[in-house]
């Protein structure tokens, strides 16, 4: 195949897609807010989402704060800078590394479990029996999972960022020698309103991202379990791509010069 | 006088991409009729019914499929939806929500339409027309998958009927069930469509049934209906390719794609 066509044609197709999601964003978003809404959906997609990623964003944060807190040690002991350590492990969690590895390990877990579950309905001719049975396969499948994404990533962070420097201030305190009370002192001192709110809106927009990726990658998949297969790996991989990008965009928004 | 057929195709046709698939279907079908699709394998049959429900969007440009006298080829959102309301479908593959219970998808019609309905007298609703296609109640409570084949395409047949639709399209009722569940819901189709005097469009491949469920039958080759003509008539329609498929033979005017 000649060369330029094959890159015209590639940038069609990715053009294609950027205009079919951004449709299948205004479609969902319109009817997040017409009746009915189900709560029930919701509720049961927060739980999902919120509660039983814990495990997996407490582990990722636990262990992110103890390694951030060893390196910056390591670091910072060849310049006597060691009581930066709790700037450091805080405000990294706070700003970056919460937000950013809570958003890719949920869109691991969620991401994929919803491209699945929807590509799933899709192949067996379920979404067509929704609209045959008066349902909108929108507001009952991709509603209640934008709203729970939007709303729980934000959750999981604050809780991500409260284990990250637990993580940091164990290591610190028992292998490091800090005095505790001087760390916690520190942690508190160094960080900011701005951090937390930063690391908060970025989780929102994760959260919608993940969903948004999930549902739209499984109500157009097609071709049995392949296809659900492809789609799986394409809703995790575009949405964390889609969050590497959005979390530059957002942190120049909030600190850019 | 004329009275406005239920559901009128004028010209109906779809493609995907190149492939034809209808290339002008026309039907007329009156309130409270019967009416029969069949045809080989791959012509069509399940395309058609989901353009009647808007599920495919049939070729815009070319005729128009209407509901009561008004054209719906181009009906979106509520408008649409108002039209969907009044029908029940049965699909191929039987199409059960996974997710929920045998219960929860006969009743989820009746929840959808009726938000006022309780669940519990959803449940009971849904329980009644299990029973209708020979489910026992205790079947409510299980989830599609713990069920056999057949059963999931009764589930699909009582989800079908439960928000007791105007007009019902069957894919293929009686595919996959044993011959003599088969004739308890074809009976069942024969109940519930000509003595509530519901409007039907089934497809089939198993003539026993068409006959009895068919007013009219008609065939569908190539994209177009090729004969459409009362159902005692089928044995002698004088068409060669009805002759062909109604007896099933291999020899005749239909070639099937097979190389040897
Ligand atoms: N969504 C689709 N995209 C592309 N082609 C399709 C699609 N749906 C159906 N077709 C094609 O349309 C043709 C008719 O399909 P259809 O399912 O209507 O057959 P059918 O008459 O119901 O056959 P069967 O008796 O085996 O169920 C097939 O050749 C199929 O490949
Ligand atoms: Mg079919």
């Amino acid at each position: 195949m000649n060369p330029l066509a094959l890159v015209g044609h590639v940038v069609l197709r990715f053009l294609g897609h950027v205009g079919r999601l951004t449709i299948f964003a205004g479609t969902a978003l319109s009817h997040c807010l017409r009746p009915p809404i189900y709560g029930r959906l919701i509720g049961h997609q927060m739980i999902e989402i919120g509660f039983y990623s814990l495990p997996v964003v407490g582990l990722t944060a636990i262990f992110s704060g103890m390694v951030l807190a060893l390196q910056s040690y390591t670091g910072f002991a060849r310049f006597s800078a060691e009581t930066a350590i709790p700037n450091v492990v805080v405000i990294s969690l706070t700003r970056e590394l919460g937000p950013v590895l809570a958003g890719l390990m949920v869109a691991g877990r969620i991401g994929a479990s919803m491209a699945a579950e929807i590509g799933t309905m899709r192949v067996t001719e379920q979404i067509d029996a929704l609209s045959t049975l008066s349902t909108n396969p929108f507001k009952y499948l991709v509603v209640p999972r934008l709203l729970a994404g939007l709303l729980m990533l934000p959750l999981l962070v604050l809780v991500a960022d409260a284990i990250g420097v637990a993580g940091g201030y164990v290591v610190s305190v028992y292998k490091l020698g800090f005095n505790p009370s001087v760390y916690i002192n520190s942690t508190y001192e160094a960080v900011k309103m701005l951090d937390v709110v930063s690391g908060v809106v970025k989780a929102a927009a994760f959260g919608f991202i993940i969903a948004l990726m999930g549902c739209y990658n499984g109500y157009y998949s097609k071709g049995g379990a392949q296809g659900v297969g492809a789609a799986t790996t394409n809703a995790v991989v575009s949405a964390s791509i889609v969050i590497l990008i959005t979390n530059y965009v957002i942190t120049e928004m909030f600190f850019g010069t | 006088m004329t009275v406005t057929p239920k559901i009128s195709l004028r010209g109906v046709s779809k493609a995907f991409g190149p492939k034809e698939v209808l290339r002008g279907v026309d039907l007329d079908i009156a309130r409270g009729e019967s009416v029969v699709v069949i045809g080989g394998s791959g012509t069509g049959k399940s395309v058609l019914i989901k353009s009647i429900l808007g599920i495919i969007e049939a070729d815009a440009d070319a005729g128009t499929i209407a509901i009561d006298g008004v054209d719906v080829t181009q009906m979106r959102g509520s408008e649409r939806d108002a039209v969907n309301k009044q029908f029940g479908m049965l699909f191929q593959g039987a199409a059960l929500f996974d997710s929920l219970t045998v219960w929860e998808n006969v009743g989820f019609g009746l929840l959808a339409r009726d938000r006022s309905l309780s669940r519990r007298a959803a449940r009971e609703q849904a329980i009644e027309t299990l029973g209708k296609v020979g489910l026992a109640a205790d079947v409510a409570d299980l989830v599609p998958s713990e069920l056999s084949g057949g059963m999931q395409k009764r589930v699909g047949l009582a989800r079908a009927i439960a928000g007791q639709p105007q007009i019902v399209f069957f894919d293929e009722p009686t595919t996959g069930l044993d011959p003599i569940m088969a004739d308890v819901i074809n009976d069942l189709i024969v109940a519930t469509v000509k003595h509530q005097g519901l409007t039907a469009l089934s497809i089939t491949h198993d003539m026993a049934s068409a006959r009895k469920i068919g007013d009219r039958i008609a065939m569908l080759y190539e994209g177009k209906l090729i004969w459409v003509g009362p159902a005692q008539d089928v044995d002698n329609s004088g068409n060669a390719f009805v002759d062909q498929f109604v007896n099933g033979r291999a020899e005749g005017p239909i070639k099937m794609q097979v190389r040897r």
